[in-house]
């Protein structure tokens, strides 16, 4: 019983040393968002010119929707772009878009040049309303059930392992469920 | 010798230069000093999300900036201090905070150090107490708490002694 307490210090260190080993693959840029089951906060963003329809919280209502902040001088946003695209056209989801911080005629080119998916895209030239869905690092995206709150959100690119395992089985969920 | 002269003029610049860490930049700064300075206050201990080890106070990252700004104004529109802190934690969480909050949550975080001090401090009283306690018994020498000779060993010791004289 004695010598058990010698072993102690050891059992520590192990303790403490595996919990240090689980660290490495925790990603420090994956925050939990503050606004998980929470409904999306009050805005209301104008249209890209030469489109019909911006984004506001009334559009984000009766559908099961992917929200997704984009720039054209974001580099990860078009390799996460064919990814979305494909949620939109093979998947069927609604997909919406915050252009953030961009100039409207970058972000147009940038649609002519890769493809537009969103269903319909506010603009948000200063951050402001970006700041406010909690956004940190572009591109970020966030998967809204029918009442408009938001259910999961994902900061990068999306990535086809992210869509298999969580969005699609979700989106399916949140289909089902209301 | 245009070269030189641009080099000395850089340095000229650069130890006129105030040196500060704040990323702070002329047109955010309010009017009011006041205000100002509850604005770098908070700032200090808001977290950039971006560079996460540097306050928004510190941090030159756009997001940063549009922080600085946006506290800047919620001061000027009234907000107490508390208030601020709660606008930003209500859309980033409390990971914005340098300093965490005492929570159910946090608590390990606040306390797991006193509590393994007070451990530490049982052990060591619990360890010194046995010490004293062995020693209690026999006279303070080296090996005190050995056994004396027996008297079968003391003659055994007694004889190696006188050969080794011998």
């Amino acid at each position: 019983m004695r010598r058990l307490i010698y072993l102690l210090p050891l059992l520590l260190f192990v303790g403490v040393g595996v919990a240090f080993l689980r660290g490495f693959d925790r990603d420090p840029r994956d925050i939990p968002s503050a606004l998980i089951d929470k409904p999306a906060p009050e805005f209301s963003l104008p249209p890209l010119p030469g489109h019909k329809e911006g984004l506001s919280n009334a559009t984000l209502k009766g559908d099961v929707t992917l929200v997704n902040v984009f720039a054209s001088w974001c580099i990860p946003c078009k390799a996460e772009h064919p990814i979305i695209t494909r949620l939109a056209r093979e998947q069927g989801v609604t997909v919406r878009g915050i252009n953030h911080k961009d100039k409207a005629e970058d972000a147009i080119a940038w649609l002519n040049r890769n493809g537009d998916p969103y269903a319909s895209i506010g603009v948000d030239l200063d951050g402001r309303v970006s700041i406010d869905w909690g956004v940190y690092g572009v591109p970020e995206t966030f998967l809204l059930d029918r009442q408009g709150r938001i259910r999961f959100k994902h900061v990068g690119p999306l990535t086809p392992q992210v869509v298999e395992e969580q969005i699609l089985p979700m989106v399916k969920h949140l289909r089902s469920a209301s | 010798m245009r070269a030189l002269l641009s080099t000395t003029l850089m340095a000229v610049l650069l130890a006129l230069t105030p040196v500060t860490a704040s990323a702070v930049q002329p047109d955010e700064v309010l009017k009011d000093p006041a205000l100002e300075g509850r604005a770098r206050e908070i700032s200090k201990d808001l977290r950039c999300l971006v560079c996460q080890n540097q306050s928004i106070d510190d941090s030159n990252a756009p997001l940063a900036r549009d922080l600085r700004v946006l506290v800047r104004e919620r001061l000027t529109a009234g907000d107490s201090n508390q208030q601020v802190l709660s606008f930003v934690t209500d859309r980033y969480g409390d990971y914005v905070l340098l300093r965490p909050p005492f929570k159910a949550t946090t608590l390990f975080l606040w306390i797991g150090p006193f509590v393994i001090l007070a451990i530490g401090g049982v052990v060591t009283a619990l360890y010194l107490r046995g010490r004293k306690g062995a020693a209690a018994d026999g006279p303070m020498t080296a090996g005190g708490d050995t056994a004396p000779l027996t008297e079968d060993e003391r003659r055994r010791l007694d004889a190696l002694l006188r050969k080794d004289k011998a």
